[in-house]
């Protein structure tokens, strides 16, 4: 009996190995032929992460760019809202709770069927649904309900007057005709999705790579680039080499090894700028990280520039609040130089003596306390040790600790954490979430429950109001309002690295969020990538 | 030798009394398999809402992680949780796993084939190159190829098979840029040929075939080297056999032995090796998911693999049982 199985499988072994021979015969007869191993009209780029979920009723694609699905609306390269699978930009009531959409005629879904509105009222009902495993669904919140008036146009009611609420339906429609009949969880369209978009998934090798096609009757036109892989690469070396080795056109990679890629002709890397922050928390529930002198010291105690220099490479900026320095609704004048001599008298005003080991006391209290940080992630690490060496020259006594979430989250409330996050596309998407004192110890949302009255005023006013002048004057007063009760310490804006093949052309990058590789990336708009002359 | 007549025909009655001895003694195990794995993940530290929400669940409210919780039926207690999973795994139906957002039979369906190739190659490479050169090593012991080969298989077997992994893509596809360093095919390549699945298996299967085969090696060359010095050999080269047949005939007959043992016990081994090799080398199989189950705790996945693989060790274990009784009919099937 055993015998008998052996055999084949003997069999098939000595055919594998012929085989593999052969291949590698034949690949090493034709070393780095020009264009990667891909065919002319296909990319292949590594990235770091990969989606749990390709169905945009869990979340995927929610913030745009997600090549299978269409918005209502989209971001162009400059983060403005512009039409999708809507016609136009959303009318709004006056008083901001409704707005209306007039769609797209004669758009397909990629089986063929027509996209309607009742698709739309399908996908955003599907989402709020509470038997739908969707986390990001808190973003809908402002969301009454949404109907359809005829085939084409559909209204959506607001609970309150959310100003960003345009900025939140570029997530991507899903067709009822697939989905409806389906478990939303666990049916086949989260791995095997139909959609509007520029391109058809062909295959998701979960863990490896994700592989599309261009749709040839994409409402948009059908992309030149023919064929599209997401190989899924987590390691960042094995990424570089992979580029290096033409298996990859293009890559996400730390800025120690794009560096390598600085010679090469036949590359470019592409800075993109993002909303992506490093910040250390200061729990306002911890009597030393609680106290107001305490937190102004560290401000100026640290080294933000040091930091971008010497973590990044000189790939970031410093970093004063949620919003970059370099965006529109960033308020000039709240930046903080590194002033040891200012944190010191800060200090020593409020009563902080230099105890006898240097570390300052008050009131019996040491000024002391631990800071996690996730293990395993260098960039952090590094962010953590570089302030806890900062501090110390202040005379605060910083104990860096590294642990798994499941270590760190218990402990958020009393003590700091190296945070990070960041989303593009409006200011109140950020600021919200990390400063509003009733979301104080709402899951990772305000880890260091800052509670600043006239800080969580200027967030209501600032996301009720559609008035562009008024909404500065909010963010404003909040990023002033930092400079007096930094709740938190930001010390940096990551920016990402992309190294890419120079053989296509139309390639820019948008202001990225923290997750990054994906949707954002230079292949953010790869549909409208052209063949380089 | 009674062994010809076995060759001929075999005692199936008694093969099959053992196998369904076997199968009863199975269940026992396998319940409280399958609750030791749901009570072990309902005791780790890891959050399966967590797990489940990835980085959005960063910035999602405690009412959306909430609502989560109860719509994964983690909230509930252990003892009905299991329950519920264990008489609906029994009707058929294994539960829809949270990680992958897919049934956990359409998970196991996709996956187990790449698992059992891999593994089966590997097993056949570590089982004949492992015979083949502990029966040379004994021919000769203290010879050259007996002292290379001994060392090697020493040190391969402190070795683990991450690391060995690790070491053949450095070597083989970053130096010398000859296999492909992971996954099922090339990375441009949109269907699954033949050739692609051959060239990418070989690193991997080769690796966990070679973290495997010292212990074939070292058995079959102690169980040979053993046989050469007893009698029948002694008789058999009296009888002017030739050496082949002393050696093959003869001494490996009886030196096989040990080594059918082995091939029952060395499949748990097998199972953790392909864990770490479907890792290193993302080959999408059963061990790599399993890995992913297990730190999101997804139950129903969790405790779907684990039965699998409490399977294929019972499976191992009598398979090795039945073919000693083959080899050796004083053994019998008396298991």
């Amino acid at each position: 009996m055993t015998a008998r199985t052996v055999r084949p499988i003997r069999g098939t072994a000595a055919a594998a190995l012929a085989t593999a021979l052969a291949l590698t015969a034949a690949a090493c007869s034709n070393p780095g032929s020009p264009g990667g191993p891909a065919a002319e009209d296909g990319v292949v780029v590594g990235i770091a992460y990969e989606p749990d979920s390709l169905s945009p009723l869990l979340g995927y694609g929610k913030d745009g760019n997600s090549k299978i699905f269409d918005g209502l609306l989209a971001f162009d390269a400059d983060m403005e809202l512009k039409p999708a699978l809507a016609v136009a930009l959303p009318e709004v009531s006056a008083d901001g709770l409704t707005y209306t959409y007039e769609l797209r005629q004669g758009v397909n879904f990629s089986d063929g069927k027509p996209f309607t509105a009742a698709d739309v009222v399908f996908t955003y009902r599907t989402i709020l649904d509470e038997k739908t495993n969707n986390p990001s669904k808190t973003e809908l919140d402002a969301l009454k309900d949404v109907k359809a008036v005829g085939d084409h146009t559909v209204v959506f009611t607001l609970k309150y007057p959310y100003a960003p609420f345009a900025e939140r339906t570029v997530l991507g429609i899903a067709p009822q005709h697939v989905a409806a009949k389906q478990d939303v969880n666990s049916g086949p369209f989260t791995t095997r999705p139909v959609g509007t978009g520029p391109y058809v998934l062909t295959g998701w090798s979960k863990g490896e790579k994700i592989s599309f096609r261009a749709n040839p009757d994409y409402w948009g036109g059908a992309p030149e680039v023919k064929k599209f892989t997401m190989a899924i690469i987590k390691d960042d070396d094995v990424r570089a080499t992979r580029l290096r080795s033409g298996d990859l056109d293009g890559a996400v990679l730390p800025p120690n090894l794009a560096k390598g890629f600085k010679g090469d002709k036949t590359k470019k890397t592409y800075e993109a700028t993002s909303y992506d922050y490093r910040l250390v928390t200061l729990p306002t529930h911890h009597e030393v990280t609680g106290d107001t002198a305490i937190r102004r010291a560290l401000d100026v105690a640290v080294d933000r520039r040091t930091m971008v220099d010497k973590i990044l490479e000189g790939a970031g900026k410093p970093a004063y609040g949620p919003v970059p320095t370099d965006s529109e609704w960033f308020t000039k004048g709240t930046e903080r130089a590194h002033d040891l001599d200012r944190a010191k008298r800060i200090l020593d005003d409020a009563g902080w003596k230099p105890g006898p080991d240097g570390v300052r006391v008050k009131d019996g209290v040491r000024a002391a306390f631990p800071l996690w940080y996730p293990s395993g992630d260098k960039l952090r690490q590094d962010h953590a040790l570089a302030y806890a060496s900062d501090a110390k020259k202040a005379g605060i006594a910083i104990t860096t600790q590294a642990g798994t979430w499941e270590v760190i989250e218990p402990r958020m409330k009393h003590d700091a954490v190296l945070a990070g996050g960041g989303s593009p596309g409006d200011p109140d998407f950020d600021q919200y979430l990390l400063l509003k004192s009733t979301l104080g110890g709402d899951g990772f949302n305000n880890m260091a429950w800052y509670d600043n009255p006239v800080v969580d005023k200027a967030l209501e006013d600032g996301r009720r109001t559609d008035d562009k002048a008024a909404r500065k004057a909010a963010y404003d007063t909040v990023q002033r309002e930092l400079v007096k009760n930094p709740g938190y310490t930001f010390l940096t804006h990551i920016d990402h690295l992309y190294v890419v093949n120079d053989s296509w052309e139309g390639l820019s990058t948008q202001v990225e969020p923290h997750d990054h590789g994906l949707a954002a990336g230079p292949w953010w708009n790869i549909e409208n990538w052209v063949p380089k002359k | 030798m009674t062994a010809k007549q076995a060759g001929r025909r075999l005692p199936w009655g008694a093969m099959a009394r053992m196998t369904g001895r076997r199968a009863l003694a199975a269940v026992p195990v396998l319940l409280l398999v399958t609750f030791a794995v749901f009570a072990v993940a309902a005791a780790s530290p890891f959050d399966p809402v967590k797990a489940y929400a990835g980085t959005a669940g960063l910035t999602a409210s405690q009412e959306n992680l909430d609502q989560l919780r109860a719509n994964l039926g983690v909230d509930r207690p252990l003892v009905p949780r299991w329950w519920d999973w264990l008489t609906s795994a029994l009707t058929g139906d294994l539960g829809d796993s949270s990680v992958m957002r897919q049934p956990v039979a359409d998970v196991i369906g996709e996956r187990i084939g790449w698992s059992v190739l891999l593994a089966a190659t590997a097993f056949t490479v570590a089982v004949l190159l492992g015979t083949a050169l502990g029966v040379l090593a004994a021919r000769r012991r203290g010879g050259w190829l007996d002292r290379c080969v001994s060392s090697a298989a020493y040190t391969l077997e402190a070795a683990p098979a991450f690391w060995l992994g690790l070491l053949a893509i450095w070597f083989f596809a970053l130096e010398l840029g000859v296999l492909p360093a992971g996954g099922l095919t090339d990375t441009a390549s949109e269907t699954v040929t033949f050739g692609q699945v051959a060239s990418h298996l070989v690193l991997p299967a080769l690796v966990l075939g070679v973290s495997q085969l010292p212990w074939f090696f070292l058995y079959v060359r102690q169980g040979v080297a053993d046989a050469l010095d007893e009698d029948p050999v002694r008789g058999a080269r009296a009888r002017g056999l030739s050496e082949r047949t002393v050696l093959l005939g003869h001494a490996l007959r009886s030196g096989m032995l040990p080594m059918l043992t082995l091939i029952g016990s060395r499949v748990p081994e097998l199972i953790t090796g392909a864990l770490l090799v479907e890792s290193v080398f993302s080959w999408p199989g059963i061990a790599a998911a399993t890995v992913q189950a297990a730190t999101s705790v997804d139950f129903p996945l969790l405790a779907a693999l684990t039965v699998l693989a409490t399977a294929a060790v019972l499976l191992g274990n009598l398979l090795s049982d039945l073919l000693y009784g083959l080899a050796d009919p004083r053994v019998g099937f008396d298991g």
